[in-house]
């Protein structure tokens, strides 16, 4: 009924290109960053902000990042963890060697150093395709934690292998270490998630987006009209590195403050991300977030109804959690092999058909 | 003198590890082959048969930790043994019931779409089936034991002794890795004659040339797609029960499945014999890899040991292989068209 573009005029050229044309979307859109920014910091607690909210946040952001190299480029990618773990290390190593500096840079350039990572990764696809190129970034994944593992230097040689997050300040407000509160920990990570995703959104429909689209719709027919592979395949593992570096970064810095390597940064991570991206749908930032949702609730739920609720072993739900999650991706693939984002795009348009679909 | 016998040894230890490689990549292949799906799952799938196996063979109830949870019960065993024959024979008759399940209830609905999209699938197979084997089998180490010959030969540690000085006590081989490359040779025998000249096998190979040409022959693509996942899953049991007698049957043998990935990739994905000789490669290469960064002066140069190479040394060999040849040793030449 008021849901539609009717009445909604746009007088100028930068009107009629935004992204959101539906007046109702641009309200939603505002209301959500509203109850984002000033609502949830006052509700906030320990348990929502660890359980639920950093975590979210954090994996949305991993998750637009390799939706870039797989949803909008087609480059299949199994190194996410791998370079989360990048991430993690350079702002590791970032935040001890340069003490003075604001930790915000300090993520920031861990995404440069995972971005640089990334392209040194990503220089194969230029000959590799396809399933032989997933395999090939599993050589990143495997490498790459062997690496933080065996070289004492990344751990500024503690005797204990892992890293711990020192406490670092933003605006006086401690941000990383164990005095930081459940707000500030989600403010800093809204933030950034807020930053990237807006970029990722520009990003994808503009110039270098499409020619992502178009190398992962058909290369050597991209090639042919003029795309630069080599350009437009290293950028996608630039940029989505330089994501998923940042995600790596807060993981470490902010939500766990102490990291091994291997537990946090393993191939189970990379699995992880790719689910949700797959069930939030390739090549759409909403589905990023969606599918970050998705996986981060789904746990929590599973634990609450059946530890909580029927008072089952632990280890027993999460075996249960594991054919649960196998089954959704599978009836999701067969359903709808475009994810949540496909849902919420077919939802919209119904809704701006009703009441008269016909 | 000595040194090199070493190596030699290490050697001949990275065949045997090569040729259990190979066993859970050859099942890659043949499912590759015939349908075009790149089934992650495979590694998952011999863990499930290892598990199911070991399972049966004790005498467990299967879903006995749900049940107990469920209804407050304490089952655990019927309290049988079964010889280790008919468990064999009944874990393939799972498998091959696992197959009618995949064909009926994922692959049906997935025919005609992208491969990504099946190899997802087969992804949110493997974490359903790990779930599945664990509930139903319980999740603790086992050890599997079906009667094969384990520890050293000493046959040969005595026969090759002589070749070395005083230092040198002879190679030592696990007789069990004898045995596994005894029964992968006979195996990849097998499925080629029965690929060859067996009209089954005949109607496996049309599917695997083009699908659409298999079906107007009247070549029905869904049975054929129910006997290579059950083929699949035979070939599954067969690594598993090697694996598992080598170290137990746990969750780790799945992520043996990853590193059939590198071992398809330099022998390419379409080709039996390229399982075979890529899982070689790579048994022997990783072995070797470590023998020498471990043992010289790497560590020296560097400021730290080079251990436990073997963790990503098949991964890296495997990529840098590929950037010279994309399609792997055996592979078919991709070619390219718009």
């Amino acid at each position: 009924m008021f849901y539609r573009e009717a009445g909604d005029f746009k007088t100028s050229y930068a009107a009629d290109n935004q992204t959101f044309p539906i007046r109702l979307d641009r309200y939603r859109y505002l209301a959500v960053l509203f109850a984002a920014f000033a609502v949830i910091p006052f509700v906030i607690d320990d348990y929502w902000a660890n359980a639920i909210f950093v975590p979210f946040l954090i994996y949305a952001i991993a998750a637009i990042g390799l939706n870039i190299l797989v949803g909008y480029c087609g480059q299949l990618s199994l190194g996410t963890g791998g370079f989360m773990a990048v991430g993690a290390y350079a702002c590791y190593k970032l935040m001890t060697a340069f003490p003075d500096v604001n930790i915000v840079l300090h993520i920031l350039g861990a995404g440069f150093v995972t971005a640089a990572v990334g392209v040194l990764f990503g220089l194969p696809s230029l000959r590799i395709k396809g399933f032989y190129l997933a395999v090939a970034t599993l050589a990143a994944q495997f490498f790459l934690v062997w690496l933080f593992n065996k070289v004492p230097w990344f751990y500024n040689y503690s005797a204990s292998g892992q890293i711990n997050a020192p406490e670092r300040t933003v605006a006086g407000i401690p941000v990383t270490g164990p005095n930081t509160e459940a707000w500030a920990q989600y403010l800093i990570c809204l933030v950034f998630v807020v930053v990237l995703a807006w970029m990722a959104r520009n990003l994808t429909r503009g110039t270098v987006g499409r020619s992502w689209m178009a190398i992962r719709d058909m290369d050597i027919a991209a090639e042919i009209i003029g795309v630069n592979p080599l350009k437009a395949k290293l950028t996608a593992f630039a940029v989505s590195s330089f994501y998923i570096g940042i995600a790596g970064a807060l993981f470490f810095a902010v939500y766990l403050g102490a990291v091994e390597v291997g537990e946090a940064f393993g191939i189970q991570k990379s699995f992880l991300v790719l689910f949700m991206i797959i069930i939030g749908g390739l090549g759409s930032i909403f589905g990023s977030f969606a599918g970050a949702a998705f996986m981060v609730l789904l746990p929590v739920l599973l634990k609450n109804l059946l530890v909580g609720g029927m008072g089952w072993p632990t280890d027993l739900t999460a075996h249960l959690q594991l054919m649960i999650v196998g089954a959704l991706i599978i009836v999701f693939l067969i359903a709808e092999p475009h994810g949540l984002a496909q849902l919420w795009r077919i939802g919209k348009e119904k809704l701006r058909l009703w009441p008269f679909p016909h | 003198m000595t040194e090199f016998l070493y190596a030699v040894e290490v050697m001949i230890n990275g065949l045997m590890a090569g040729v259990l490689y190979a066993l859970v990549a050859l099942g890659f292949v043949l499912i590759f082959k015939a349908s075009g799906i790149f089934n992650y799952a495979q590694g998952v799938l011999a863990l499930f048969a290892a598990l199911t196996l070991v399972g049966l063979q004790e005498g467990q109830i299967p879903f006995a930790h749900l049940i107990n949870a469920m209804f407050g019960t304490e089952l655990h065993h019927f309290g049988w043994h079964l010889p280790a024959l008919l468990a064999i024979l009944l874990t393939v008759g799972v498998m091959i019931l696992l197959a009618i399940a995949i064909e009926r209830f994922i692959l049906k609905h997935l025919v005609n779409q992208e491969p990504i999209i099946l190899f997802m699938a087969t992804i949110g197979l493997a974490y359903f089936l790990e779930g599945l084997g664990d509930i139903m089998w319980g999740s603790e180490i086992k050890t599997l034991d079906v009667g094969l010959p384990q520890g050293g030969s000493f046959w040969i540690e005595e026969k090759t002794a002589v070749l070395g000085g005083d230092g040198f006590y002879g190679f030592f081989i696990d007789k069990l890795d004898i045995v596994a490359a005894l029964v992968a040779a006979v195996l990849v025998i097998g499925l080629t004659v029965f690929s060859q000249y067996s009209k089954q096998g005949r109607a496996l190979r049309a599917v695997a040339d083009d699908h659409q040409a298999a079906l107007s022959v009247g070549i029905s693509l869904r049975f054929i797609w129910v006997l290579v996942w059950s083929i699949a899953g035979f070939v599954a049991l067969v690594a598993g029960i090697m694996w598992g007698a080598k170290s137990g049957v746990q969750f780790s043998l799945s992520l043996i499945a990853l590193k059939a990935l590198p071992v398809l990739m330099l022998g390419g994905f379409t080709s039996i014999p390229g399982a075979i000789v890529g899982g070689l490669i790579i048994g022997v290469g990783e072995k070797l890899f470590e023998f020498t960064v471990s043992s010289s002066w790497f560590g020296d140069a560097f400021g730290f040991t080079m251990s436990a190479t073997e963790n990503w040394f098949a991964y890296v060999l495997a990529l840098i292989f590929l950037v010279f040849r994309p399609q792997g040793l055996f592979g078919e030449k991709i070619i390219e068209r718009v």
